[in-house]
């Protein structure tokens, strides 16, 4: 029985508000954690293990041979030192293969043929041998020369660049605004490349049975990937299976089919045996996707009143030739603030550089930062709080489209957030000081655009408990404890009675994880299938479904109760169908925040510490505390990393990525991370599915950096323009103003 | 080559090529793939292991000079049902969420515990001798070998000082 739902109208019943059990929402402990804090839960790459304990031995392992230019054509691959090494079976090279990873959802295999080179670092074949030790070795015994005919791309300021038409917009007279205001500002910011680095590199496993290929792989969205992974293939997606029950965090970075899984499935078939490839880190930096470095000019001009009459934001990213993903960095300038003359120019540069994709909030993440830091700038010349200019500049509808907003919590958000964390207390620059340390206060909002996808989720519900099933991916962001908690709720049993099986994609078709999409879109599709289970429970106990009661395993309807073990004596199992619908097309639906950081700068070295941030978010009804708090944590985490240390350096002679391990990509480590705190504000938003639900798991990457660059600003005095903030910028800056 | 040493608590003797890493061949050899390869290079800390006492990086250890060794990994410490006191812990404060690194911070963490325990200082210690008290700072200097891009850093460092305070007082007794 499939329960199908087009989401034509806004969800206004909060019907889970209704049910008994009272599990949706409260801080549960993740339901998969034991497995994972026991070393028991299986990753990709451990698959061979744990499916195979008699067959190991079987397994073969690859390591590709990549490109040591940025462009050109393979001219000649010699691999007879490499089939030399004892235990090597295969330098394989094949049409089938893949330069890079898919975009997300793309649905269709990325571009092929590895004898084009365009980018350094980009496979060419794949050694396949008995061991991993081998394989690597003679990986690198392969002879490989180029012919170049053009000079490659390598600096995106420089690169010839397009304007696609979709991208650009404008509205009333900018020049004219910013003549006439009372304030204004241009300046101009940069971002650098930057790496979703998650835990877990890519890995894959394949075996063929038959004409039919499982892949065990990392990734977040299966049923795409399978369907990519079977184009590049050129067999029909019925033929692929891809599980990946666990994945080490993805961020992005493993939305698409990637090489390693194409070359996995490829070299198991022509060598009749299963394969594993595994990228190694360096690899990981020069494969996977790169956010774009972004270039971003922010015009903003303001009456003298405080309110914005013009908003002008400019950015060039980078990609390679053919891709149609450019970092939209400029997503939430459309709408998040007022102002009638409004102008988004967005430049792509070509260049051969690692592909840029999707990273942990695409567009926000440095929009909305360097977004804020210009707002701060502004507050500044105009003499204003920061917080005052944004809490003026709140538009009523969005200012573009004049559509309503679903819900609007920036407001509540901002003023909640200053009186938590003592906003009020803020000083001006260089007026707080601890010995060589001077103490500064910066504020930003969060803001993020909400999506819905569809999704299948299919329950089952026995006398023992209920079993929910999907495609859908759990990344870190908590899908198998919310999904086990919105079918407990529904269904009235204790969680630890409901069993939830993701990651498979012989399974019902899921979203997958990515733009903060699952948990509202799965979540809605996992409701839709409880309803039809609660009208049939209902039938069988002869009242409505709106009156029928599940609680403790136990069926109420009126005076009339009975357990559901005994209710319940043949499986009855339903599919939930969500899809998004005109509900969403008339309305601009997001969610909202604020965030508030202090940090202390040394005005010796110009070293940054964080020493303390708050974020407030509002998404819709809050479906776990614990887990949706710490996707927030998470979130505010990378914003520290983007404010003072990520930075993916690209040699701008050869184009190869200099800072490609994690000794020189730095992410924050536990001592860069202070006891952040995150506060959620009560809400339910009936545009978000049947949940009232939106997406948390990008909101607190948007913004958080923004607060802790303005706060460097508010300590020493010092901006920092091109992020980041390292602290010989920061050096720079204090000698600038005679510190 | 031929390598004799005990695996939480069970003798193995393992035959493996010189250039195996004792990461590689947990992982491969012996099928405990609780211990995880985040960069292979010592940068990330996912592998970390107990040898002997000692928290290392088993990636940077070659299987062949564990002659003898004791070693623990994060299935040594607890299982499903049994888990460890810190393991509990990492679950009550949802101490990870893609648990990746998981394994690895909780093999530091346990080691760690124990050297802080003995006194050891850190480059945060008030001072070099006496006793070492687990503060929030000191929690986050010891662990900064642990990479977590996730970044649940503040719910580890609550899950380790819960358990680090009832390991002080017990040293303490």
């Amino acid at each position: 029985m499939t329960a199908h739902l087009v989401f034509d109208e806004p969800d206004k019943r909060n019907r889970l508000d209704a049910m008994a059990q009272e599990v949706v929402g409260r801080p549960i402990d993740r339901s998969e954690g034991a497995l994972k804090v026991s070393g028991r839960a299986v990753y990709a790459a451990e698959q061979a293990t744990s499916l195979w304990s008699e067959k190991r031995a079987e397994c073969l392992y690859g390591v590709f041979v990549r490109a040591t230019v940025p462009l050109g054509r393979v001219a000649s691959l010699a691999s007879g030192e490499a089939r030399a090494v004892p235990g090597v079976l295969e330098v394989l090279q094949d049409p089938r293969l893949v330069r890079h990873p898919a975009q997300g959802m793309a649905r269709k295999s990325p571009p092929q043929d590895l004898s084009e080179v365009t980018y350094f670092g980009q496979p060419l074949a794949l050694v396949v041998a008995e061991s991993f030790e081998a394989a690597r070795e003679a990986a690198r015994l392969v002879r490989v020369e180029y012919e170049t005919s053009a000079e490659a791309e390598l600096d995106p300021a420089q690169a010839p660049s397009e304007l696609p038409e979709k991208k650009q917009s404008a509205q009333g007279d900018l020049e004219a605004a910013l003549r006439e205001a009372a304030v204004s500002l241009d300046a101009s910011y940069s971002t650098p490349s930057m790496a979703a680095a998650a835990m877990e590199p890519h890995a894959a496993l394949a075996w063929w049975e038959g004409d039919r290929v499982t892949l065990c792989g990392a990734y977040q969205m299966v049923s795409q990937n399978a369907e990519e992974l079977a184009d590049a293939l050129g067999i029909a997606p019925g033929k692929v299976r891809v599980l990946s029950p666990f994945i080490g965090g993805g961020f992005g970075s493993k939305l698409g089919i990637a090489p390693e899984a194409v070359a996995a499935a490829v070299a198991a078939r022509t060598l009749g045996r299963p394969v594993m490839v595994t990228l190694a880190r360096q690899q990981e930096f020069e494969i996977a996707h790169r956010r774009s470095e972004t270039g971003q000019r922010v015009r903003l001009a303001l009456d003298a009143d405080g309110r914005l009459t013009g908003i002008g934001h400019e950015a060039r990213v980078s990609n390679l030739a053919g891709e149609s993903f450019s970092e939209p960095v400029q997503q939430a300038t459309h709408f998040t603030y007022r102002g009638e003359n409004r102008q988004i120019r967005h430049e792509v540069a070509r260049v051969n550089l690692t592909c840029a994709g999707s990273v942990r909030a695409p567009g926000e993440a440095v929009g909305v930062t360097i977004f804020e830091m210009a707002l701060d700038e502004l507050a500044e010349k105009a003499g204003l709080d920061p917080l005052e200019l944004r809490l003026r500049n709140i538009p009523e509808e969005d200012p573009e489209t004049d559509k309503p907003f679903t819900s609007h919590m920036l407001a509540e958000a901002l003023r909640d957030g200053a009186d938590r964390f003592g906003w009020s207390d803020r000083r001006a620059p260089g007026e707080r000081r601890q010995g060589e340390w001077l103490l500064g206060m910066g504020m930003a909002s969060a803001v993020r655009v909400n999506m819905l996808h569809k999704a299948r989720v299919r329950v089952t519900l026995t006398g023992e408990g209920a079993r929910v099933e999907s495609s859908m991916t759990d990344i870190g962001t908590g899908t198998y404890t919310i999904l086990t908690q919105i079918v407990a709720e529904m269904l009235g049993l204790a969680p630890d009675r409901v069993r939830t099986i993701l990651g498979d994609t012989d399974l019902p078709e899921g979203s997958g994880s990515g733009g903060s999409i699952g948990a509202a879109s799965n979540g809605s599709a996992a409701f839709l299938a409880c309803e039809e289970i609660r009208r049939q429970i209902a039938a069988q106990m002869g009242c409505p479904e709106e009156e029928l009661t599940l609680k403790d395993g136990r069926a109420t309807c009126g005076n009339r109760t009975r357990d559901l073990a005994e209710l319940v004596t043949e499986p009855l199992s339903a599919e939930g169908h969500f899809e998004p619908g005109k509900a969403l097309k008339g309305v601009r639906s997001s969610t909202w925040g604020a965030h508030f950081a202090e940090v202390a700068v040394n005005e010796i070295t110009g070293e940054v510490r964080v020493r303390r941030m708050l974020g407030v978010f509002a998404a819709g009804r809050i479906l776990n505390e614990k887990t949706a708090r710490s996707q927030c944590l998470g979130g505010m985490t990378f914003g520290i990393g983007m404010a003072l240390m990520e930075e993916m350096v690209h040699d701008r002679r050869f184009g190869q990525v200099v800072s490609r391990d994690l000794a020189n990509y730095h992410i924050p480590a536990h001592a860069d991370v202070p006891a952040l705190e995150v506060h959620f504000l009560e809400e339910r938003d009936s545009y978000g599915g049947t949940l009232q639900a939106k997406g948390i798991g990008e909101l607190g990457i948007c913004g958080s950096g923004a607060a802790v660059i303005n706060a460097i600003h508010n300590a020493c005095g010092v901006r920092v323009r091109d992020l980041p903030a390292t602290p010989d910028k920061v050096l720079e800056g204090l000698c600038a103003l005679g510190r | 080559m031929k390598t004799t040493l005990t695996i939480n608590g069970e003798p193995r003797e393992i035959e493996a090529e010189a250039r195996v890493t004792l990461l590689d061949a947990l992982r491969h050899e012996i099928g405990l793939t609780g211990t995880k390869k985040g960069c292979d290079h010592g940068q990330c800390g996912a592998c970390t292991v107990i040898v002997d006492g000692r928290r290392i990086n088993s990636c940077l250890t070659l299987l062949c000079t564990q002659e003898g060794a004791e070693v623990v990994t994060v299935e040594g410490l607890g299982e499903p049902g049994r888990l460890s006191a810190l393991q509990e812990a990492f679950l009550a404060q949802d101490g990870f969420q893609c648990g990746y690194c998981t394994p690895g911070q909780i093999c530091s963490a346990t080691a760690m515990i124990e050297e802080a325990a003995k006194g050891w200082p850190s480059w945060v210690s008030e001072s070099l001798e006496g006793e070492a008290v687990l503060s929030r700072e000191e929690i986050s200097e010891r662990m900064s070998g642990n990479l977590c891009r996730c970044a649940c850093y503040p719910n580890i460092v609550d899950a380790i000082a819960k358990v680090a305070e009832a390991r002080m007082a017990e040293a303490a007794e």
